[in-house]
Parts: structure tokens; C-alpha cells; sequence
């Protein structure tokens, strides 16, 4: 292998990956991999159940309009698509961005254009293993009971990858000549935010219009759809008839997309090494606060605590956008509350445990930055007070902010379902409260900058707050519609944080 | 509240013990008055870091006593890091903050009138070149400058024993330069400094005694003339000095081990 060459650069590339990937999972200790082994092979397996018998349940191809398969294929393969485009941006731009061995790679003679090509084949990789995780084994499972033919999907997958690749880097190249490399990063997160929960929420806000009902499958299975779109002969229908198995589709697809992604990169490859250099030292030089405030502001320590966390979270952009992906989600149950305004309790029902499952979503998300993600721990731990003045303020920050987050979907309940919103109001608190909480007892010093890696720190911590956050959503949704099992579900919020207690490390 | 005592020595330090995976401080006594410059050197993994965030409060020992300006610093830590400010040698500061709001932060948290802080903060940025950038995000800032802020941040609560681990590392001459001389204004104004450098001629010119440490231990102490007549090289500078007295605590290191 000569080196230098894109052979050479791809076999440095996976090193570096499986020694990041390896280490992140086994975490030094190697008897891990056994452990890790068995979640996959369990995962794997467990998913394989599933498709199995969601396909020997309600699958009878043969017995259905093949405009109506191949919609729902379309439908489905689209939010796929939404997804990978999505990690594909953040992913694409994070390679102009990073610069860990680029600045080494960028001064050697080796064409730096190599790399990035790797790099960017790389990022296809990654997202279709990341969608293959769900949809292979649909594909096993129908290979199995039908033809093997099926397994041609994974071609469809790999060409589906390539394209949301190749829309990802047009966007990111775009972005860097008409924002400048200083706003691109910010802007891609917002973008891939919005692309991330787009599809699917318009399918949803589409099904409230239409169906009343917040289900996607009623957009895809309406029969209105069905007969407005052209017929199975069609060459739209080439996607949905190669995720199907259909070999010319599938030669015809992957021609497509790795042919856009083949062309995506020769068109841009001779900019890639300017494009990186373009991003050193644009993070934050010269962003001058636009607002300045006229006098230093007296208060307590405390005060002065919760004022620096709530403005440096107010500067996270990384935070913005997940936040503002979190508020997009809860724009669905917003619009149908709107659209049942005074007419119906179920709009409230839906409402209810999505802004309380957010809410500790949320919280969780903004303890782990005020607590683990505390820039300068020396400064505050050098200050005279105690340490629980300041845990404090970065408590009462949290929930400052959550509740900002929050209040107006509440204030607006409140208009419609005064029970409804004293129930929503509580449970979130307690949500909220004990996802915090959760932080607060497996807290460990990190970089406010390893935001997105927070849950490999404790996966026990993290799932416990995504169960927390559901149980508190169970609760309030029970609770509203005057259902007893809400005192059980009550118990279970509350058996979970008590079990995260128990297991808490004791220097926390 | 506990009351500082005039005539204390700004530190003073008995019996310090710290171990990680091995010993890393072994009962250090260590004295230093108010109004001196201290230069604590030791080579790579001597303990003077260690020594010196135990002073600060960041770090626990696990026995001896701590007592800054007669306040004793493990069982009244509040009282003790109220006249205390540490620096390290990598800033901790805010990245989304400017330096004034950086400043504001900080007198916030030693609680200084904020008319009082604001005034002294505009000074601090004016002496250590940072005005014209006093409303920037610190985030695009060169490791100079961040080290500056975070300078200005330790001064702003006008601390009677200010702490410093390598201050002067990665900082262009200009900056070092303003440094030294903010730090050289504070003692003369009666603030006691202790700093640690790898630096040995900063250590030579700036400092009025100098300890040096060695696998946790304080092997020699004194001013530069004292470790002259100590090492009997007379003439002969710091560095010469120091590698000397290294070198014989290693000798006599291994010798006890044998």
C-alpha cells in the first residue's frame, strides 16, 4: 500500500476510529468486551423478534396496492433519509472543524483532498450503520420468509447514505461561503436540528390537519395519497421498489446516489484543505457582546452564580440547538392543542406527558453543563463559600431555565384545562427535579465542549433519567385523566431515583 | 468569623502529608511572611503543585496543618480563601465570557462592592493591556491574554496571599513582562506572592526567598545567597544552584532507600 494514498489514509482512519470506539466502550477494562458482545448480540436478536413479528403480522404484500407499499416505503425511507442528513451534517462539518491531527496532515506533502474524502465516506459509513442497527433486520427477516432478494436493501441503505452525505457536504460548502467559517458550525447544528425532527413532524402536523390524529402512518396509508400520486410503473418509485429488493431499482438507486456523492466530492475536493484552514481560530475571536452592561450588578453570591449559568447556557449554541429540537417536538401536541382549542380533552392528554417527559429531558441536559460542565471548577472552588452555595445556584439555574422553557406551553394549558396545567406543573417539577438530581449525585468534572459525549459517562445515570422522565410523563398523563394507576406510575418515578441513589458513587 | 492575625505569617505550613498512587508530599513545614515573594522550584512531579492547591483548597491533605495569615485553613476554609487567590498555569476562565463579565463573576463571588470592583477592574484591564478587549468573549483569546484575564481575576478581591502555579508558561516576553510587574506592585503594596516557575532566572531576579522541593520534601530554603553558601558555589546562578541541590536530595534519596 503506497502511502499517502486514499488505501493508506483509510487504513490510518479506521485505527484511529476503532482505538477511539474500543476505548469509549471497554473504558480500559477489556473483560468488558464480553459484556458489550452480549448487548449487541441481545440487541440484535431482540430486534430480529420484533421485525419478525411486525412482518408475519401485518405484512401481506401481496394482498396490497403496490402504490400503497411503495408510500409507505417512501414515507418511511424520507425520515430515514431526514435522519442521516442530519447526522451527516453535523458529522461533515465536525471533519472541517476539527483539528486534532489535521493541522499535522494539512502541512505534510500527502494531498490533504485525501483525507477529507475518506473522512467524508467515512461519515456515509457511519450513518448507515446507525439506521442499519433498526431496518436490517426487517431485511433478514423478509429475506427469510420471502426471497433473499431482500437483502439487495442493504445496497439501497449504503446508496441512501451516500446521498444524505452528499446533501449534507453541498450544505455545509454553502454555509461556509455565505455565513463565513465563524457562523457555519452554529448554523449546521440548527439546520441539522430542524432536518432531524423536520420530516417526521410535518408528516405529524399533516395528520392533525387531515386525520386529526397525531399518527404518521394516516398520511401514508390515506387512501386521498394514495390515488394522487402517479402510478407503480413511475420512476419516483425507484427508491421505495430498491429498499424492496428490486435489483434493477437497486442498481439504478446506487448508481444515483453514490453517483451524487462521487460528484458532490470531485466538485469541491480542491477547496476541503482551504475550507479546514478557514475554520482556525474563528470560534469565538472577536465576538464582542452586544449587549455591554453599564455597571457591575450587585447581589449574593448565590445571585452571581445563577446569573454566569443561565448567561453561558444562553450562549451555548451547541445547547441552543438541541433545546431548539426539543421545542420542535413539542410543537406537535402545541399545534393540536391549539387546533382543539375549547373542543377536546384528548389534545390536552397528548399534550400533558410530552412537556413533562421534556422537561426532564431538558434538565438533565442543562444540569449536566452547570455541573460536570463547569469551565473554571478552581475559581469556584477557591471562592470563599461553601460548596453547597454553589450547587445551589446551579440547581436553581437549571430550573430557571427549564421553566422559561416551559412556562408559556403551561400558561397556555392553563387557558384551556386549569387541571390539566396544575398536574403538568408539578409533574414537570418533579421531573425536572429528578433528573437534576440524578446529575448532581454522578457528577464528574469534564469539558463543557463534550456535551454531546455526556451519556457515555454514566449509562446507568442516563437511562434512569430517560426512565424518570417517562414514568413522570405516565404519571401526569394518568393523573389528568383522573386514572388511579397514576399513584404506580408515581411510585415507579420514584423507585427509579431511589435505586440511582443507592448505586450513586459515594465521592459524588 | 475568625480574625486574621497581623503579625502571622502569611503561610505556614506543618507536617503536610498528600499521597496518590505513591507519596507525593511528605511532611512539609514550610514558612512564609507577610509581604515576601516566594518562589517554590522543583523539578517534574516534586509536589509543588500539589503543595500549593492543598493551600488553596482545592486538594485535602491527608494530615498536617494549613494556616494562612493565622487563620487555620482546613477547619475555617471559607475565612482562609477569602484573603487567598490562586492561579494556574492553564486559565480557567469562561470562553462565552468577556472579560469585564469575567471580572464581575469573580467580585461577585468574594463579594466585593460592585462600584469598588468596577473601578479596580477597569484598572486591572487598563495595566495588563486588556481594555480594548474588555467587552470580547474570551473564547478567541491567545493563552497571553487568557492568562491575564485570569490574573485580573485573581486581583480584582484584592487578596492578601495570591498563589501562582507557572503563570508565566507559553506567555510572549510582553505579556510576561506585565505580569511581573503587576505582581512586583502587589508585594511592594504588602500582598504576599508564592509562585512556582520552571522559569529559574524569573525565580533569581523576582524573588526574595526561594524553597526548593524535591520528591514532596523542602530540601533547601532561603534567599539566593543563602542557597549560594549552602551549595558552596559562590557566584554561581540559581540554576546551577538548583540542579546541585537536585542532585545531592537524589543522591541522599537513594542512599536512604538503599
Amino acid at each position: 500500500m503506497s502511502s499517502a494514498s486514499l488505501a493508506w489514509f483509510a487504513r490510518h482512519e479506521i485505527g484511529l476510529f476503532w482505538r477511539d470506539w474500543t476505548a469509549l466502550v471497554l473504558r480500559g477494562k477489556p473483560r468488558r468486551k464480553i459484556f458489550v458482545g452480549l448487548a449487541l448480540a441481545g440487541f440484535l436478536i431482540g430486534m430480529h423478534v420484533v421485525a419478525w413479528f411486525t412482518v408475519t403480522d401485518t405484512v401481506n404484500l401481496a394482498e396490497t396496492d403496490p402504490r400503497a407499499v411503495f408510500i409507505f416505503v417512501s414515507g418511511c425511507a424520507l425520515v430515514s433519509l431526514s435522519l442521516m442528513v442530519s447526522q451527516s451534517l453535523e458529522m461533515v462539518t465536525r471533519a472541517f472543524y476539527a483539528r486534532a491531527d489535521l493541522d499535522l496532515i494539512l502541512t505534510s506533502p500527502a494531498p490533504s483532498a485525501r483525507i477529507f474524502i475518506v473522512r467524508f465516506c467515512a461519515v456515509a459509513l457511519m450513518s448507515v450503520v446507525m439506521s442499519a442497527a433498526l431496518v436490517a433486520p426487517f431485511f433478514n427477516v423478509m429475506a427469510v420468509l420471502e426471497s433473499p432478494v431482500w437483502l439487495l436493501g442493504y445496497f439501497a441503505l449504503l446508496s441512501m447514505s451516500a446521498i444524505a452525505t452528499a446533501i449534507a457536504l453541498i450544505v455545509a460548502v454553502v454555509l461556509f461561503r455565505t455565513v463565513g467559517p465563524r457562523r457555519t458550525r452554529f448554523i449546521a447544528q440548527i439546520i441539522a436540528a430542524v432536518i432531524g425532527a423536520g420530516f417526521a413532524i410535518a408528516m405529524q402536523l399533516v395528520a392533525i390537519v387531515y386525520f386529526g390524529n397525531l399518527s404518521r402512518l394516516s398520511v401514508l396509508t390515506s387512501p386521498e395519497l394514495t390515488v394522487s400520486l402517479p402510478g407503480p410503473a413511475s420512476p419516483i418509485w425507484i427508491p421505495a421498489r430498491a429498499m424492496l429488493g428490486d435489483a434493477l431499482a437497486v442498481l439504478a438507486f446506487c448508481v444515483a446516489g453514490f453517483g451524487i456523492l462521487g460528484l458532490s466530492i470531485w466538485a469541491y475536493s480542491s477547496r476541503f484543505a482551504a475550507l479546514a484552514l478557514s475554520t482556525v481560530g474563528v470560534s469565538e475571536h472577536n465576538t464582542v457582546n452586544a449587549r455591554r452592561p453599564a455597571r457591575f450588578r450587585a447581589g449574593t453570591v448565590r445571585r452571581t452564580l445563577r446569573r454566569k449559568e443561565l448567561v453561558l447556557l444562553a450562549r451555548d449554541p451547541w445547547l441552543l440547538s438541541q433545546t431548539l429540537m426539543q421545542m420542535l417536538y413539542l410543537l406537535v401536541p402545541a399545534f393540536l392543542l391549539w387546533r382543539n382549542y375549547g373542543s377536546d380533552i384528548g389534545a390536552v392528554i397528548v399534550v400533558v406527558p410530552v412537556v413533562v417527559m421534556a422537561s426532564g429531558q431538558l434538565a438533565g441536559g442543562l444540569a449536566w453543563l452547570t455541573l460536570c460542565g463547569e469551565d473554571a471548577p478552581d475559581l469556584v472552588e477557591t471562592a470563599p463559600m461553601s460548596s453547597n452555595v454553589a450547587l445551589q445556584a446551579k440547581i436553581e439555574a437549571v430550573l430557571i431555565a427549564v421553566g422559561l422553557a416551559v412556562a408559556p406551553i403551561v400558561l397556555f394549558l392553563g387557558l384551556v384545562d386549569l387541571h390539566a396545567a396544575l398536574i403538568t406543573a408539578i409533574c414537570l417539577v418533579l421531573s425536572a427535579s429528578a433528573a437534576t438530581a440524578m446529575q448532581v449525585w454522578f457528577r464528574a468534572q469534564a469539558k463543557r465542549s463534550h456535551f454531546r459525549h455526556r451519556h457515555a459517562s454514566s449509562k446507568i445515570a442516563t437511562l434512569a433519567e430517560a426512565f424518570s422522565s417517562i414514568s413522570w410523563a405516565g404519571t401526569a398523563a394518568l393523573a389528568a385523566l383522573g386514572n388511579g394507576l397514576a399513584a404506580v406510575s408515581a411510585l415507579m418515578a420514584v423507585g427509579v431515583l431511589v435505586f440511582v441513589w443507592t448505586i450513586r458513587p459515594r465521592e459524588a | 468569623m475568625t480574625v486574621q492575625q497581623p503579625d502571622a505569617p502569611a503561610l505556614s505550613i506543618a507536617g503536610l502529608h498528600k499521597s496518590f498512587d505513591k507519596p507525593a508530599v511528605c511532611g512539609l513545614d514550610l514558612s512564609v511572611a507577610g509581604g515576601e515573594f516566594y518562589a517554590l522550584l522543583g523539578p517534574n512531579g516534586a509536589g509543588k503543585t500539589t503543595t500549593l492547591r492543598m493551600v488553596a483548597g482545592l486538594l485535602p491533605p491527608d494530615s498536617g496543618s494549613i494556616s494562612i495569615y493565622g487563620i487555620d485553613a482546613l477547619f475555617n476554609a471559607v475565612e482562609a480563601k477569602r484573603v487567598v487567590a490562586w492561579v494556574s498555569d492553564e486559565p480557567m476562565i469562561y470562553d462565552k465570557l468577556s472579560p469585564y463579565e469575567y471580572l464581575e463573576f469573580v467580585a461577585g463571588l468574594w463579594s466585593v462592592d460592585p462600584r469598588i470592583a468596577e473601578a479596580r477592574s477597569a484598572e486591572l484591564l487598563e495595566l495588563l493591556g486588556l481594555a480594548p478587549h474588555a467587552h470580547e468573549r474570551c473564547g478567541g483569546f491567545s493563552k497571553g491574554m487568557r492568562q491575564k484575564v485570569a490574573l485580573a481575576g485573581a486581583l480584582v478581591h484584592e487578596p492578601r496571599l495570591i498563589i501562582l502555579d507557572e503563570p508565566l508558561t507559553g506567555l510572549d516576553a510582553g505579556s510576561a513582562r506585565q505580569v511581573k510587574s503587576v505582581l512586583q506592585e502587589r508585594v511592594a503594596g504588602g500582598v504576599t506572592v508564592i509562585m512556582t516557575t520552571h522559569i529559574l532566572e524569573v525565580a533569581e531576579r523576582m524573588a526574595r526567598r526561594i524553597g526548593v522541593i524535591d520528591r514532596g520534601r523542602l530540601i533547601a530554603e532561603g534567599t539566593l545567597e543563602e542557597l549560594r553558601t549552602r551549595s558552596g558555589r559562590d557566584g554561581s546562578n540559581l540554576e546551577e544552584i538548583f540542579l546541585d541541590l537536585v542532585a545531592e536530595g537524589g543522591q541522599e534519596a537513594g542512599e536512604a532507600a538503599a
